[in-house]
């Protein structure tokens, strides 16, 4: 979303002396050109402030004030409107030292149900296996599959099981889970995961089309990962 | 670009992602002990209205109240 930059108060033409109001003081280009250069958050305060020591910032500063060179030789009486970088706050620097404690947000499409909490360990269900996330891990994006999610925080572990989603770490220890459905555990019954099971095992062994066949092993798949967090 | 993982089974059977996702959901819903089964189907529930459109005109609307079952 670019800004629509505000019309600016200037005549256009060479009267720079004539000009009464402050901006006159402000105009750092000789009084010929009458570019204005107006120190504001979008031009170079925002770029200054960003820590200069972020390995991972560079791109984004570059792309910024390309455009922003650009766009002064281009239209040199308007003030370059914001990109949309402009609006996002910066990403946190890694820091120097790994913090103790990780960060977690897990959040459902209706509730979130951590937010910002400081724990030791989450333990994942990605795709990929089990994966366990202390503080410091290195930023990952993982798709989960219908698995328990597990929360360390000193001696206590809450479960949950998670029907799918995924988990991004990012490189602060800030940890940011989202899935389409997750109950704690003790909210499954286990009768109806044991009749899913049958069903669907029946089912996968008389399905015909490719969808049919999809379905029933997303079903078997799904039961039986309830029915190993239940025992398990 | 050569692919670099061989595409999941249901990707292969023709599922999209969000049809998976919310399969495996609905599942793991039905699964569910009493007072939160009919919790978690009624938030999912969907009503909405259709209208065809012929000739440049909207045809009568029907409204359709989607259960999640399959």
């Amino acid at each position: 979303m670019i800004q629509i930059p505000k019309p600016i108060t200037l005549p256009h033409f060479k009267l720079a002396a004539k000009t009464t109001n402050n901006l006159s003081q402000r105009l750092q280009s000789p009084p010929t050109m009458f570019r204005r250069f107006l120190c504001r958050a979008s031009t170079t305060t925002m770029r200054s402030w960003r820590r200069p020591f972020s390995t991972d910032l560079s791109a984004e500063t570059s792309a910024d004030s390309k455009f922003v060179e650009a766009w002064r030789k281009a239209i040199p009486n308007v003030e370059p409107p914001k990109t949309p970088s402009a609006f996002m706050a910066t990403r946190p620097s890694t820091p120097s030292s790994i913090p103790s404690k990780l960060t977690v947000n897990f959040v459902l499409p209706y509730s979130s149900q951590l937010s910002a909490k400081e724990v030791d360990m989450v333990i994942i269900p990605a795709t990929t296996g089990q994966m366990g996330v202390l503080p410091g891990h290195v930023a990952t994006i993982a798709e989960l599959k219908p698995g328990v999610l597990s929360v360390h925080e000193g001696n206590d572990t809450t479960k949950y099981f998670v029907s799918g989603g995924f988990a991004f770490v990012h490189a602060n220890s800030f940890a940011d889970i989202i899935a389409i459905e997750a109950v704690p555990l003790d909210r499954i019954d286990p009768n109806l995961v044991q009749k899913g099971l049958t069903d669907f095992t029946q089912k996968l062994s008389t399905a015909s089309t490719d969808v049919e066949k999809a379905e029933a092993q997303i079903g078997v798949d799904v039961h039986s990962a309830l029915n190993a967090a239940l025992t398990g | 670009m050569a692919s670099n993982a061989a595409a999941p089974f249901w990707r292969s059977a023709g599922m999209t992602y969000i049809t998976y996702s919310n399969l495996c959901a609905n599942l793991l819903r039905n699964c569910l002990k009493e007072p939160y089964k009919s919790d978690a189907l009624s938030r999912e529930k969907v009503h909405y209205t259709i209208s065809k459109w012929e000739n440049g005109k909207p045809q009568k609307p029907t409204i359709r109240s989607d259960t999640p079952e399959e």
